[in-house]
């Protein structure tokens, strides 16, 4: 018989910790930080929504773009929040998460042999949507002494004649790091120099824990050359719902929704509507949830750096990336080996792209007994591995 | 209220034995500066005492709740300020406010016996003078206490890893 799976999907890597997870199932007592979602329940206002709408028979198809009431509301907040100006009719569609809003933006704008430089270390998806969209993703590491940030002359170095979108994640999955207004200018100017595209996701937006976020759309003349996605998992503790949304001008907007509108038809009608009471209602406990994860990640990376796992203290989202270099493994067995001796669950870096290496992600999205009792694992395991 | 006051009451009020120390790291604060802005939130009558929630029925101490209504004549120059400095002496009275609503006082009274809460307002409570009416409602089960839900529940099945 052939081998019937396409080239693209073989070409695609497979998920760089399959075998921690299988090990991690079959242990018990595993203090996980490798889950990148909150350990909160959604806040029960945003259930008891939801819950009423279907009740009520609310469980239809909605319009391809999502819900009026919910897009209004959602460009009503980007207006308030971030500056920006979005048609909520013209250039937003709701999506099924951030997830697949990334992957009709890249192939709303993606052609074969097009190349579309992506910031790393990252979250896994976006070389791989870039991939199976037909272009060629291109890492472009960002580096530690850079507290993770892109740099213009590192950018400047990845552009070709054939680049023609830059993908970024700010606040960072998984290194905490922020751009702020002025870091910002810096690649805005570069990516309007070469007439590329901004794909830029910002689902951990709200979660900056000093000043606030800048959304790279609000900067001069960059809203007609960004795709913005962002979404309702991170910030609202709605990572099932599965809500997300895409900006984008105009006639990108069209062509993604005409994408979004063959595979996935509508994002689902209930989270929709759960979305709509995050908007309208669920800003004290966003604001609640942001304040407990400030407070973690201030007692987690004074423990990191007290049992001398050096990590810079992260500005946003809910990950630690620690230095494991000086430790004398790689991030690889310190993972796998900190999982089998202690049960503690984190991701090796190196899995998450370029300028990974060497570190570990921690999210320290769960309770404080928590982390605590995490770092005293660590902090046994760092001992009894002389590190 | 400044802010880093206002964190640091609500990290009390979910937990009072975190040290100075711990504070100030998950405040951003130094130990010296904690200390000096808790003794202020003390001196103001911020902080009022440093406590422990306690589920009594989980503890079988066979003792009974009950939450007590009570509709007062005001007084001519005190309102009901008199009447409910006389009520919160009480040791049976656990908390104590003033209400919009029907009634206008309402008692938070521990008992050790459903006669001892029934007899506690029967003999002391309702002939107090200007109260003229009592409704007493005895706590059967208490499902969440200052903040904290006391029913053990499954938490919801999290996959140990995700990018």
């Amino acid at each position: 018989m052939r081998d019937f799976v396409s080239s693209r999907a073989r070409i695609i890597p497979p998920s760089g910790i399959r075998k921690f997870f299988d090990l991690a199932l079959t242990m018990e007592e595993v203090i996980s930080l490798g889950v990148g979602e909150p350990d909160f329940a959604t806040p029960w206002n945003i259930c008891e929504a939801s819950i009423y709408s279907i009740e009520q028979g609310g469980t239809s198809y909605t319009p391809n773009r999502g819900i009026k009431p919910l897009r209004d509301a959602v460009s009503n907040w980007l207006t308030g929040h971030y500056g920006v100006r979005y048609n909520p009719d013209t250039e937003m569609v709701i999506t099924t998460g951030v997830s697949e809003g990334l992957d009709i933006a890249i192939r709303a704008v993606v052609d074969p042999g097009d190349e579309v430089i992506v910031a790393e270390p990252s979250y896994v998806s976006y070389a791989p949507c870039v991939t199976l969209a037909g272009g060629v993703p291109v890492p472009l590491e960002c580096l530690e002494k850079d507290h993770f940030r892109l740099m213009p002359d590192r950018l400047m170095e990845a552009i070709s004649a054939k680049t023609k979108a830059l993908i970024i994640n700010f606040p960072n999955n998984p290194t905490g790091a922020v751009m702020r207004r002025e870091d910002l200018l810096a690649i805005t100017d570069i990516v309007i120099d070469h007439d590329l595209l901004l794909i830029s996701d910002e689902v951990y937006s709200e979660l900056t824990y000093s000043g606030t976020h800048v959304s790279p759309a609000s900067l001069e003349g960059m809203q007609e050359r960004t795709l913005m996605l962002n979404g309702f998992s991170k910030a609202y503790a709605m990572t099932g719902w599965r809500i997300g949304y895409l900006c984008a001008p105009e006639p990108i907007c069209d062509a993604a929704l005409k994408i979004h509108q063959y595979v996935m038809l509508c994002a689902p009608s209930m989270g929709q509507v759960a979305a709509l009471e995050a908007m309208r209602r669920g800003e004290e406990e966003k604001d609640r949830m942001v304040q407990e994860y400030r407070v973690r990640r201030n007692l987690f990376v004074e423990g990191l750096n007290r049992i001398g796992l050096r990590c810079h203290r992260p500005e946003g989202a809910f990950y630690a990336f620690p230095s494991v270099a000086e430790t004398g493994l790689s991030d690889l067995e310190f993972a796998e080996r900190l999982l089998k001796d202690e049960h503690v669950a984190v991701v090796p870096g190196s899995v998450l792209g370029m300028g990974g290496k060497d570190h570990l992600r921690c999210a320290y999205a769960v309770s404080r007994e928590d982390l605590a009792e995490a770092i005293r694992r660590m902090e046994r395991f760092m001992g009894s591995n002389s590190c | 209220m400044e802010e880093k006051d206002l964190l640091l009451l609500r990290l009390l009020e979910e937990n009072s034995r975190l040290s100075p120390g711990e504070l100030g790291i998950m405040a951003e604060l130094s130990e010296e500066d904690v200390k000096c802005r808790i003794a202020a939130l003390e001196e103001a009558g911020i902080i009022r005492s440093y406590t422990t929630t306690i589920d009594w029925e989980r503890a079988a101490n066979g003792g009974v709740a009950a939450i007590i209504d009570l509709k007062v004549n005001p007084e001519r120059d005190y309102g009901y300020d008199r009447i409910a400095g006389r009520l919160a002496q009480f040791r049976e009275v656990r908390s104590l406010r003033l209400m919009t609503g029907v009634y206008d006082l309402q008692l938070h009274v521990t008992g050790k016996t459903m006669q001892d809460v029934a007899r506690f307002v029967s003999e002391y409570i309702a002939p107090m003078d200007r109260i003229r009416e009592t409704a007493t409602h005895i706590i059967m089960k208490t499902y969440k206490e200052n903040g904290q839900e006391f029913s053990e529940k499954e938490a919801g099945e999290r996959v140990p890893y995700s990018l």
